[in-house]
């Protein structure tokens, strides 16, 4: 057999392993969620989205916990949006050469990778106790928020990063400060980007529930959260909530309620490609 | 008085000193062409003139330049005001991701100018004056970048146009266009003259000896010979150059 023949073989060896893998990721998705839906399908209907939850499964509803993760995403956003863009704009374009952005850069890049209960700690300790915020939704946005700034920083620098050079020493050369340049050359020109790092952040967040458990979110709240300082639950914890218990129709409630944040990320995540692809037609380079 | 003046101009980008002493005066209303061989340091001595290295990190000079005889390098000057005297185009097109239109008022725009009738009366004046009117008058609320690569050179100058700058530095403003649009664009820097000073770098001998009223030759950083184009083209002082221009390097 000769190498280019060997190679050939190689190829397609690879070309198959690949095509493998992904089909089992696939399947494995599509099994989990074909199972949800044959489970949880039927159980959906208006009353199931704005009944409370109840002792008896039937007539539970999730109308507390979908308020409330349409809450926490509200103000995780307002909270985490300006944070995340204005140190990702310090790093990139002010503070390249300081000491200051250098040690940032290297911790930014870790607390990525920290586990999501050790922000549910550091939120309980310092927004439910040492600033008084309970088990608030303030308490939960604000440390989820934590939680997904590094995601915000990192996408958001990359965004801007993909600028070309060109944009920012043409607006420069025509007598435009930093801050001109950067509101209106490179912001608007990575909108597409920077949008989409907050939207999969975002969703990132309407996801967790290891964080909200340890600051004290309800697993059963009997009402609908109308201010941020109001308690509050979430999807992701009345679902673990409901799995736990031992009745058949608690496992199909939270079927159906994993639909329904399936849907609430899907939609998320619908809305970033939208943006993406708007974006991407109108700046390309 | 000169226009631009440069004294004894060093310039290091490290440890490596890309400009050597050089010092050259540049009249009112004259085109000047830079000339010499790749890596000489052309661009970074053009790009003194409205501080475009100041953003390399590594980058030092020394010496003096002077616009209307005051210096540049002065810590009192703002930058910002200086480059809307002195403007550039570039290389490569570089039009802002944007319509026809935002792009030629943008250094209005970011001077706090609104006034729709003032916008439009710069817009047609300066798309006139670089030769682009026609072409785009139709389309001004199209992107600027689905302009062909000349228009879009073009529509750079229409935009440094529109500041009213009183000196125009150019690097190589043709060399990426093909050869019908780099005509157009040699064709409008010398109608531009009798209103600007103008820097040009340039590759090409042709396009300095048809543009250029004075031509300066650089060699591994420094200003060999600066004089009159016809001199430096017909009867250089310098062997380096008569070598350079003639072809026998670069
Ligand atoms: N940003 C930079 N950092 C370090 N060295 C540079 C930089 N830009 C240019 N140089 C060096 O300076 C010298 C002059 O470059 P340049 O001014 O671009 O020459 P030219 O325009 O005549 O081709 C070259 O040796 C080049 O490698
Ligand atoms: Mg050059």
């Amino acid at each position: 057999m000769n190498s280019s023949k060997k190679n050939r073989l190689k190829d397609n060896a690879f070309k198959y392993f690949g095509i493998g893998c992904t089909t089992f990721g696939l399947a494995m998705l599509a099994i989990f969620i074909g199972n949800i839906l044959i489970e949880g399908f039927a159980r959906i209907d208006w009353d199931f989205i704005t009944n409370f939850p109840s002792r008896n499964p039937d007539k539970a509803g999730i109308l507390p916990a979908l308020i409330g993760t349409l809450w926490i995403m509200g103000l995780t956003a307002i909270i985490s949006i300006p944070l995340g863009i204005s140190a990702a704009i310090y790093l990139e374009e002010y503070g390249k050469k300081s000491r200051l952005a250098n040690v940032l850069e290297i911790n930014i890049s870790n607390l990525a990778g920290v586990p999501s209960i050790i922000y549910g700690l550091l939120g309980l300790e310092i927004f439910g106790r040492i600033m008084g915020m309970g088990g608030s939704l303030l308490a939960g946005a604000s440390t989820l928020s934590l939680l997904i700034l590094p995601i915000i920083i990192v996408s958001t620098r990359e965004a801007l990063k993909a600028v070309p050079k060109s944009i920012k020493e043409a607006s420069f050369a025509m007598g435009a400060s930093k801050w001109q340049t950067i509101s209106y050359q490179l912001l608007p020109a990575s909108f597409g980007g920077i949008i989409t790092g907050i939207i999969l952040a975002l969703s990132r967040a309407v996801g967790e529930t290891a964080p909200l458990i340890v600051i004290g979110a309800l697993a059963y709240v009997p009402f609908v959260p109308s201010s941020p300082t109001d308690e509050f639950s979430v999807l992701p914890i009345q679902i673990f909530n409901w799995i736990s218990r031992p009745q058949k129709g608690f496992a199909i409630n939270a079927a159906s309620a994993i639909i329904v944040l399936l849907m609430v990320t899907f939609v998320l995540n619908g809305i970033a490609m939208y943006l993406r692809n708007k974006w991407q037609k109108k700046v390309q380079w | 008085m000169n226009k631009l003046e440069a004294r004894n101009v060093n310039v290091f980008y490290g440890p490596n000193q890309v400009i050597k002493d050089v010092s050259i005066s540049i009249k009112k209303n004259t085109v000047t062409a830079f000339i010499g061989p790749s890596g000489c340091g052309k661009s970074t001595f053009l790009r003194l003139f409205n501080r475009m290295n100041d953003y390399i990190d590594i980058f030092k000079m020394e010496g003096r330049i002077e616009i209307d005889g005051s210096d540049i390098y002065d810590k009192q000057i703002r930058v910002e005001e200086l480059r809307k005297q002195i403007g550039m185009v570039f290389q490569k097109p570089n039009p802002f991701p944007k319509t026809i239109y935002e792009n030629v008022i943008y250094g209005l725009r970011i001077q706090g100018i609104k006034d729709k009738k003032i916008l439009d009366e710069v817009v047609e004046k300066s798309l006139k004056q670089a030769a682009l009117w026609e072409e785009v008058k139709d389309k001004l609320k199209n992107s600027a970048l689905a302009l062909s690569g000349g228009q879009q050179q073009r529509l750079c100058i229409a935009r440094t146009l529109a500041v009213a700058p009183t000196v125009i530095l150019m690097d190589e403003p043709a060399s990426a266009l093909d050869p019908i649009s780099s005509a157009k664009v040699e064709e409008l820097i010398y109608e531009l003259k009798s209103q600007y000073t103008i820097v040009i770098v340039t590759h090409n001998m042709q396009q300095a000896g048809r543009v250029s009223d004075t031509t300066a030759f650089f060699y591994m950083g420094e200003l060999v010979e600066h004089d009159s184009t016809k001199m430096i083209f017909t009867n250089p002082k310098n062997e380096r150059t008569q070598n350079y221009i003639t072809g026998r390097f670069g």
